[in-house]
């Protein structure tokens, strides 16, 4: 576990208590915020983020860090962390600690939370309904749209 | 079987069991499709045919069904034409259209739409194409005459020629076909195969296709040929579509290196994929075919809406 002391990977000081969702996909720290309905509005306490930061896990060389203070996200609303950073780990720091760590994982199916990249299913033709995907594969996330049977082509480029 | 009530939505909404069961219902169709035995299994029925899309063959061979079996049919295709341009969205018409009838077979041109009609509509709703989505029910008639032509779909080589990439048609047809051990073979060119995610969906059902570029190759071992129209928008330039009709042309001289009872297949309307001079060989399996899609939709209506036909 680490020593808060010793947080070297990270310009960013030391949270006595909140969230920090560690190893998102290079680039994807603001739509981790996006898809967590986290923004300056509706939260009051400090958010940092740290992009580009040299990690050594897997095969990655870059990874983007996000720190919420104050705030522990429960494991159901984070799962969807997972369409777009599907190794992205949460750990909850209790008074400096990692109190608990546990890692992001699509459920079976995603509801609302993009819509579907044919611009020709009706998802996207201005009837009631919300788009809803089947999950085919986690990592990388791969999802089949259950209207109109299509793979979703790009997720961070649809997400709602 | 468990089909009353049920919507038809996808080919993969049913498995190998079910699908053969809508056959053999087909089969035991065959006389009442031609008027040669009369039952009004779903006497007093109504079926809302609802056509968003101009499609003679599929909605008069609905018609045909439904009327053989005595089942009322209220055609709204031109209400929905003017409902879709005064802006009412499909799930309203929908609602509107299930409070009429007792089954809604749509064709729409936006994918998904069965989908969505399923889920709003109280009763059940039969899929008749929806853009270039799935279309059910032509799938269960090319395999009923594949399996009527050849005895058995187990283990028949398969081979698809044409628009693989854009024909959602081809793709259930393919989907469908892994349930019987089929061998297929994809005959198309470079920009116009079977794409990646539906090869890996055939392959994770135990069928690895063979792709091809040359059509003469596939010809000697096929049982089937299946043929599919090339679009011309498909083309950015006129003359490169002039080059690929032709050499995906089927005429009788293509047609000496097959098999004696190899059988031609078309969705049809056909273009000129297929010369006319095939038309009388015994080959030529797509006028049948489009018959069969009386038979069949017989079955589907009648399994779904609760005829009963005892021959
Ligand atoms: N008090 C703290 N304030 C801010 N960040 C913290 C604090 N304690 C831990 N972290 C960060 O939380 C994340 C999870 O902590 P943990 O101790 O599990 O890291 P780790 O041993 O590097 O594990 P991993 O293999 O997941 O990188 C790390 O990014 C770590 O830097
Ligand atoms: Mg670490
Ligand atoms: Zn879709």
């Amino acid at each position: 576990m680490t020593d808060p002391t010793q947080i070297a990977d990270i310009k960013i000081p030391p949270i006595r208590n909140g969230t920090v969702i560690d190893h998102i996909a290079n680039g994807q720290a603001l739509n981790v915020l996006k898809i967590l309905g986290v923004n300056e509005s509706n939260i009051d306490s400090t958010i940092s983020i740290g992009m580009h930061v040299p990690t050594h896990k897997g095969t990655a060389k870059w990874k983007d860090v996000v720190k919420l203070e104050d705030r522990e996200l429960d494991p159901d609303s984070v799962d969807k962390i997972a369409l777009i950073a599907p190794d992205a780990t949460i750990a909850i720091i209790r008074d400096f600690y990692v109190a608990e760590k546990y890692q992001v994982q699509l459920g079976d199916r995603v509801v609302g939370l993009v819509r579907c990249s044919n611009p020709n299913c009706i998802t996207n033709k201005g009837e009631p309904v919300t788009p809803e995907f089947y999950v085919e594969g986690r990592n990388p996330p791969r999802l089949r749209c259950v209207y109109c049977d299509r793979m979703l082509s790009k997720i961070s480029d649809n997400l709602l | 079987m468990d089909f009353y009530d049920k919507d038809l939505v996808s080919i993969r909404d049913l498995d190998r069991e079910k699908i053969e069961y809508i056959l053999d219902l087909s089969k035991k169709m065959v006389p009442y499709a031609r008027g040669e035995k009369v039952k009004r299994a779903l006497d007093g029925k109504i079926l809302g045919n609802l056509f968003f899309e101009p499609s003679t063959r599929t909605k008069l061979s609905f018609e045909s069904a439904a009327h053989r079996l005595g089942c009322d049919v209220i055609d709204v295709s031109e209400m929905s034409m003017t409902s879709i341009s005064k802006g009412e969205n499909l799930a309203d018409t929908i609602r509107m259209v299930d409070a009429y009838c007792d089954a809604i077979v749509l064709r729409h041109p936006y994918e998904g739409a069965a989908r969505l009609a399923a889920d709003v509509s109280e009763n059940p709703v039969i899929n008749a194409g929806d853009g270039a989505g799935s279309h059910p029910t032509q799938t269960l008639l090319d395999l009923f005459t594949m399996r009527e032509a050849k005895g058995s779909l187990d283990g028949l080589n398969v081979v698809l020629v044409g628009d693989l990439k854009y024909g959602r048609t081809v793709h259930s047809l393919a989907e469908a076909l892994t349930m019987f051990g089929v061998r297929l073979t994809l005959v198309a060119p470079e920009s116009l195969q079977m794409p990646q995610d539906i090869v890996d969906r055939l392959r994770n059902k135990g069928c690895n296709p063979k792709k091809t570029t040359v059509l003469e190759d596939a010809i000697p071992q096929a049982d089937v040929l299946y043929v599919t129209r090339i679009q011309k928008e498909r083309f950015p330039d006129p003359a490169e579509y002039q080059k690929i009709a032709g050499t995906y042309r089927i005429d009788n001289s293509i047609l000496r290196s097959a098999k004696s009872d190899m059988i031609v297949m078309h969705p049809l309307p056909r273009v000129n994929e297929i010369a006319t001079e095939v038309d009388s060989t015994p080959h030529a399996r797509y006028f049948q075919q489009a018959f069969n899609g009386v038979p069949v939709r017989m079955a589907i209506l009648c399994s779904i809406m609760g005829g009963k036909i005892d021959d």
